[in-house]
C-alpha cells in the first residue's frame, strides 16, 4: 500500500510541477493547488500510514500518529489562502497588464508567424 | 591600561575637524591635532613596559552571539606602528594647514585623514583577525576620499577609484585567508594564532591561506603585479601621498606579513613566492623611478621599490633579516615622508612637479634644498644616515641566503644593481631640482614656504640623522621589542653600530653609489633606451580591464535575467532538483524495514482515479473548467484518502476547504478566457519542463516511500499520553491544534487574516470587464438566481449553522473543532451568495468581515493573554468539569474560547475573500472600485 501511495503522491506532484510551469496564470495556479494536495498528503504520510484508528483516546487500541495530522490541517487551510491569493493576484496581474501569461506579454510565437 | 583608548581617541577625532571648520584655519588645524597627540602619549606612557618585552591585550565583548569582541593589543609591533602613524599623522596635520588652498575644505580633508588615521591603528592594534579586517577595508575605503580629494580634477576621480578597486579586492582576498585561518585555528584572536604556528604550516589549507593573505599584503603594499595602482594615487594632495606612501597605507601590507610572520613564515614557498615578489618590485621600481620626470612620480615608484626591498627581506630566510626589514620600515617611513613634504613645497611655492622645468632651486629655497638634500641621500644609503644602515643590513643579509641554490649569489648582485639605481634617482632628485641651470617656464619665482610649512620636514630630517648617527640610542629599544614579536622568539645577536670595518656589504654600498653615479652621468642614454619602449599607460590598460568586465557581466545578466517568471519558475524547480537529488544517493535503499500494510481493491481504485483524475487536469488543461473539475475529484479522493487512513479531521477539513476553493476558482475563471491559447510554448520547453517535473515527482515519491517504510522517532508519544491530563480532551489533534501547538495556531490564523486583507485589497482596485458569453458564444442563463436553488439553500442554512455548532462543540474530544465549523459555516453563507447574490446577502448581513477576523484574532490573542493573569506563560490552557441542572456534567476549557476565535477567523477570511471577489460581478462593483 505504501508504494502505491508514494508513487500516487510523486505522480501529482510531478503533474503540479508542470503544470506551475506552464505560462498562463490560471494553469499555474490549478498546478499549485495539485501540488499542494500532494504536499499535504507527503507530510500526512510521514506519520505512517494506520487504518481504523483515528487519534481520538479511547476509541481504538493503538492510535495514528497525530503531529502529522495537526500540522496538516493547519496547512490545508494556509493552502487555501495562498491559492486565493495567487488567483486573485492572477486576476490583478491581467486587469493591469492586459495579459493573463505569467511574463505579462504573450510569448513571440515562431509559428503563428510563420502562418500569417 | 592606556592604551586600549589609543584606536578611540581618533575614532572621535573624525568629527572635530568637522565641528571647528568654522574657526580659522590654525585653531581647526590645532583642535584637530589634540586628540591624536593625546593617544601618541598614551603610547609613550605604555613604552616603558613594551621596551621590556612585555605585550597587552584587552578585550570588551561586542557581539558575543557572534564572537565578535572589541579586542585590541599593544606589543612592540604595534607600538612601532602607532608611533608611526600618530607621529607622522600629526606633522602631515600640521603640514597641510600651510599646503591647502583657501578654496579646500580643510574641515572635510582633516575628517577623512583622522578616519583613515583611525583605521591604521585599528589594523595594528586589533587583537582579534577580523576586527583587523574591518579596519582594513576601512583604510581602502578612506584612502579612496583622500586620493580622490580633489574630486573634480579626472585623474583623482580614476586614481581613487583604481586604488579601491585593487587594495578592495586585495581586501576580499584577506578576508577568505583570516576565516580560512580562523577555521583552521579555531579562534580567530591573535595571541591564539600566533602561537599555533605548528597547527597552520601543518594544515592541507596552508598553501590556500598563505596565498590569500599574501594577495592582500601585495595588494596593499603596490608589489608586483598589482604596484600600477599607487604612481597613480599620486594626483592625491601632496600631504595624502606624504602620509599614505610613507608611512601608513602601503606599510599596511607590510604589517600584515610583518603580524604574520610567526604564522605563515618559515615554509619554502614562503620564502621563494615573497622573497622573489620583493626582488623583482625592488628591481622594476627602481629602474622606473629614474625615468619619471614628475617629482611625485619618482617618488612613488621608489616608494614601490622600497616596499620591495622590505618584502624581499622579509622573505629571506633569516632572522637578522627579518630585523632589518622593520629597521627599513622605520627609516623608509621617515624619509619618504620628509621628500614627499619637500617635494610638496616644491609644488607649492613653484607651480610645477615637472623636473625637466624646476632646475636650479638651490638659489630660491636654500633651506628646503638642504632638507630634501639630506633625505635623499638617506634613500640612497650614504653613510651617517639612517637609510644607510638599514641598507648595509639589507646587503648582508642578501649574502647569507640560499633560496636560489646555486644561483643565490644573484641576489646580492642584483640587490647591488637595484641599489645603484637608488643612488642615481636620489641623485637626478638632487641635482636636476636644485642644480642643472635655471628653472623653465615657471609661472611664478619660487621661494622658501612659510615657517611652519617646514617645521615637519625639519623634524623627520633630524630623525634620519639622529638614528644615522646614534642608532643605539634612538631606534634601538624599540628595533629590540617589535623584532621579538615579528620572530616571536628570542633574539639573535646583532649590531646596530655605523662601521663594521671593510666587509662585504660596506663594499656593495660604495659599488652602489658608484654605480649610480655612473648611470646618473651616462642618463642621456639611458633616456633614450627608455624612449625605445612604448609608454604603457597602466590607467588606460586598467580602464579596459573594468570596461570589460562590465561588458561581460552585462552579457551574463541579460543572459539570465530575461524577465520572464516562466523561466524563473523552470530555474528555481531545476535547482531545487539538482540540491535535492544527491542526498538520496547516500540511502542505501528506498525501502527501509518496516513491514508494508497489505493493499486492497479500495486503495487501488483511489489510486487509479488520482492518477487519472491528475492526468487529466493536464490534458485537458487547455479547457480551464474541464481542468478545473478534474482537480476537484483529486481533492475529493485526497479528502477521502484522509479519512480512510485514520484522520477525520482532515478528511471534513479537505472536504470543506475542496469546497471553497473550487467555488473561488469557479468564480475567478469567470473573469479569465475560458480556454488557454493552445501550443504557445516551444516543445523543447515542453520536454524540458515534463522533464524537470517528473524527476522532481520521482525524488519526492521515493522521499514518501523511504519515510513511511524507515523506523521513525516521534514525539508523538508524548501528545497522546497528555491530551487528556494535560489538555482535557480527548481529540489529540485538536488538543494540539488549540493547546500544544496553540500559539502555531495562533500564527497561523494571523496569516490567514493577513492573506485575506490583502485580497480585499487587491480586488478594491481592480478594473475587469465582465463577459457576457461563454467561449462557445453562448450566452449566460437568463435566469440568475434559480429559485429551486434559493428555496433550498435558505432552508438548508439554519440545519448547516447547526451542524457547524455541534461539530465545534465537540471538536475537543471527538473529530471536528474551530477550523472545520468555521469553514461550514462560510460554506453556508457563500451557498446564500450563490443562490440570492450579493446584493441580496449585503442586505441582510451587516456584519463587516474584516471586523470578524479582527474580532477572532482578538479572542485568540486574549485566551492567550489570559494566562498571564495567572502568572503562568502565553496560552498556557485551563479547564474544569461543571455540572449543571438539566445539561448534565461537560467541560469548560480556555483551549475552546481559543477555538471560538480560530472559528470567526476563519469564517472572517473565507468570507472576506469570496463576497470581495463576487462583488465584482455585481452592482455593488462600481462603488467598491472608486473607494
Amino acid at each position: 500500500m505504501e508504494l502505491v501511495y508514494a508513487i500516487c503522491v510523486g505522480f501529482m506532484s510531478a503533474c503540479g510541477i508542470f503544470l506551475m510551469l506552464r505560462g498562463h496564470t490560471f494553469t499555474l495556479v490549478i498546478g499549485l493547488t495539485l501540488l499542494s494536495y500532494a504536499v499535504n498528503l507527503f507530510l500526512f504520510a510521514s506519520g505512517g500510514l494506520t487504518i481504523g484508528a483515528p487519534a481520538v483516546l479511547n476509541s481504538s487500541e493503538n492510535y495514528a500518529d497525530p503531529l502529522p495530522q495537526a500540522l496538516v490541517l493547519t496547512a490545508i487551510v494556509i493552502g487555501f489562502a495562498m491559492t486565493a491569493f495567487a488567483v486573485i493576484l492572477a486576476m490583478r496581474g491581467r486587469a493591469d497588464l492586459g495579459s493573463d501569461h505569467v511574463d505579462g506579454i504573450e510569448p513571440f510565437d515562431p509559428l503563428a508567424e510563420e502562418k500569417s | 591600561m592606556h592604551y586600549f583608548w589609543v584606536p578611540f581617541l581618533p575614532m572621535f577625532g573624525i568629527l572635530v575637524p568637522l565641528l571647528t571648520n568654522k574657526l580659522n584655519r590654525s585653531a581647526c588645524t590645532l583642535a584637530t591635532a589634540l586628540l591624536p597627540a593625546l593617544a601618541l602619549c598614551l603610547i609613550f606612557l605604555d613604552l616603558p613596559a613594551v621596551f621590556a618585552g612585555e605585550s597587552f591585550s584587552k578585550s570588551v565583548e561586542w557581539i558575543p552571539q557572534l564572537g565578535l569582541s572589541l579586542s585590541f593589543r599593544l606589543d612592540g609591533l604595534a607600538a612601532l606602528f602607532s608611533i608611526l602613524i600618530l607621529g607622522i599623522g600629526l606633522l602631515v596635520i600640521l603640514y597641510a594647514r600651510y599646503y591647502l588652498s583657501e578654496k579646500d575644505n580643510m574641515g572635510r580633508f582633516y575628517s577623512y585623514l583622522i578616519m583613515f588615521m583611525t583605521a591604521m591603528l585599528g589594523i595594528v592594534m586589533s587583537n582579534n583577525m577580523l576586527q583587523l579586517w574591518f579596519f582594513w577595508e576601512l583604510t581602502s575605503i578612506s584612502s579612496f576620499l583622500l586620493i580622490g580629494f580633489w574630486s573634480h580634477n579626472s585623474d583623482a576621480r580614476k586614481g581613487a577609484r583604481m586604488a579601491l578597486t585593487i587594495t578592495g579586492a586585495g581586501g576580499l582576498a584577506l578576508l577568505a585567508g583570516i576565516i580560512l585561518l580562523g577555521q583552521v585555528v579555531g579562534s580567530y584572536e591573535l595571541d591564539v594564532v600566533l602561537n599555533s604556528a605548528e597547527l597552520v604550516k601543518q594544515s592541507p589549507y596552508y598553501i590556500a591561506i598563505l596565498s590569500l593573505f599574501l594577495i592582500g599584503a601585495f595588494t596593499k603594499s603596490a608589489q608586483f603585479p598589482f604596484h600600477f595602482w599607487l604612481p597613480h594615487a599620486m594626483s592625491a594632495p601632496t600631504p595624502v601621498s606624504a602620509y599614505l606612501h610613507s608611512a601608513t597605507m602601503v606599510k599596511a601590507g607590510i604589517f600584515l606579513l610583518a603580524r604574520f610572520y610567526p604564522v605563515l613564515a618559515g615554509t619554502e614557498t614562503w620564502f621563494v613566492v615573497v622573497s622573489l615578489t620583493g626582488l623583482f618590485t625592488l628591481l622594476l621600481g627602481a629602474y622606473t623611478a629614474l625615468f619619471k620626470h614628475d617629482l611625485k612620480g619618482l617618488l612613488a615608484y621608489s616608494t614601490i621599490s622600497h616596499l620591495g626591498l622590505i618584502v624581499l627581506l622579509l622573505g629571506l630566510n633569516t632572522e637578522l633579516a627579518a630585523i632589518a626589514a622593520i629597521f627599513h620600515i622605520m627609516n623608509h617611513a621617515v624619509f619618504k615622508a620628509s621628500l614627499f613634504m619637500a617635494a610638496g613645497i616644491i609644488d607649492h611655492e613653484s607651480g610645477s612637479r615637472d623636473m625637466r622645468k624646476i632646475n636650479g632651486l638651490w638659489k630660491y629655497m636654500p633651506i628646503t634644498a638642504t632638507l630634501a638634500m639630506v633625505a635623499s641621500a638617506s634613500m640612497a644609503g650614504v653613510p651617517l644616515l639612517n637609510g644607510f644602515l638599514s641598507k648595509e643590513m639589507f646587503f648582508a643579509e642578501t649574502l647569507e641566503q640560499s633560496i636560489l641554490g646555486a644561483m643565490s649569489w644573484l641576489i646580492p648582485v642584483l640587490a647591488t644593481i637595484a641599489g645603484a639605481f637608488s643612488v642615481a634617482y636620489s641623485l637626478r632628485f638632487i641635482h636636476d631640482v636644485f642644480f642643472n641651470g635655471e628653472p623653465k617656464g615657471l609661472t611664478k619665482t619660487p621661494h622658501e614656504p612659510p615657517r611652519y610649512m617646514r617645521v615637519p620636514v625639519e623634524i623627520l630630517v633630524a630623525i634620519c640623522l639622529l638614528v644615522g648617527i646614534f642608532p643605539n640610542y634612538t631606534i634601538g629599544p624599540l628595533l629590540q621589542s617589535t623584532s621579538l614579536v615579528v620572530l616571536n622568539h628570542p633574539l639573535p645577536e646583532y649590531s646596530l653600530s655605523i662601521w663594521h670595518g671593510f666587509n662585504l656589504p660596506l663594499l656593495m654600498s660604495a659599488l652602489a653609489i658608484i654605480g649610480g653615479v655612473a648611470i646618473y652621468l651616462n642618463r642621456k642614454h639611458l633616456f633614450k633606451f627608455a624612449g625605445m619602449f612604448p609608454d604603457v599607460d597602466a590607467k588606460l590598460v586598467f580602464e579596459d580591464c573594468i570596461q570589460a568586465c562590465v561588458k561581460w557581466s552585462q552579457k551574463i545578466t541579460t543572459k539570465m535575467e530575461t524577465g520572464s517568471l516562466q523561466r524563473y519558475a523552470f530555474c528555481l524547480c531545476f535547482f531545487a532538483l539538482l540540491l535535492i537529488a544527491p542526498p538520496l544517493f547516500d540511502l542505501e535503499t528506498t525501502k527501509g524495514s518496516l513491514a508494508g500494510t497489505p493493499i486492497n481493491g479500495a486503495v487501488i481504485v483511489a489510486a487509479i482515479l488520482i492518477v487519472a483524475g491528475s492526468l487529466a487536469t493536464i490534458i485537458w488543461s487547455h479547457y480551464r473548467l474541464i481542468a478545473l473539475l478534474m482537480l476537484s475529484l483529486v481533492g475529493l479522493v485526497v479528502s477521502i484518502t484522509f479519512a480512510y487512513f485514520s484522520a477525520p479531521d482532515l478528511a471534513l477539513t479537505q472536504l470543506s476547504v475542496e469546497i471553497v476553493t473550487v467555488i473561488l476558482l469557479l468564480l475567478a475563471l469567470y473573469f479569465f478566457p475560458q480556454q488557454t491559447p493552445t501550443s504557445k510554448s516551444r516543445p523543447s520547453h515542453f520536454v524540458r519542463d515534463l522533464a524537470v517535473a517528473s524527476f522532481i515527482g520521482c525524488i519526492i515519491g521515493a522521499i514518501c516511500f523511504a519515510l513511511m517504510t524507515h523506523p521513525l522517532d516521534s514525539i508523538s508519544a508524548y501528545f497522546l499520553e497528555n491530551a487528556k491530563i494535560g489538555g482535557g480532551g480527548t481529540n489529540v489533534v485538536n488538543v494540539i491544534l488549540v493547546d500544544f501547538r496553540g500559539f502555531d495556531t495562533f500564527g497561523e490564523i494571523t496569516v490567514l487574516g493577513i492573506a485575506a486583507l490583502g485580497i480585499h485589497k487587491l480586488i478594491a482596485r481592480m478594473r475587469l470587464s465582465m463577459r457576457t458569453k461563454d467561449y462557445a458564444g453562448r450566452l449566460w442563463a437568463k435566469e440568475k438566481y434559480p429559485v429551486l436553488l434559493s428555496v433550498v439553500s435558505q432552508s438548508l442554512l439554519p440545519l448547516f449553522l447547526l451542524i457547524s455548532a455541534y461539530i465545534f462543540m465537540r471538536g475537543h474530544n471527538l473529530p471536528g473543532g474551530g477550523f472545520i465549523a468555521g469553514l461550514i459555516t462560510s460554506i453556508a453563507l457563500i451557498q446564500q451568495y450563490l443562490a440570492h447574490g450579493v446584493d441580496w446577502m449585503a442586505k441582510r448581513v451587516s456584519v463587516s468581515y474584516h471586523y470578524m477576523i479582527a474580532i477572532g484574532l482578538t479572542i485568540a490573542g486574549l485566551t492567550g493573554l489570559g494566562s498571564w493573569a495567572f502568572g503562568r506563560p502565553f496560552l498556557t490552557s485551563w479547564f474544569e468539569y461543571v455540572s449543571l441542572p438539566w445539561i448534565g456534567k461537560f467541560e469548560l476549557a480556555s483551549a475552546l474560547v481559543f477555538d471560538i476565535g480560530v472559528y470567526f477567523t476563519v469564517i472572517g477570511a473565507t468570507l472576506l475573500i469570496l463576497a470581495s471577489l463576487g462583488k465584482l460581478t455585481t452592482t455593488e462593483r462600481l462603488t467598491v472600485g472608486e473607494r
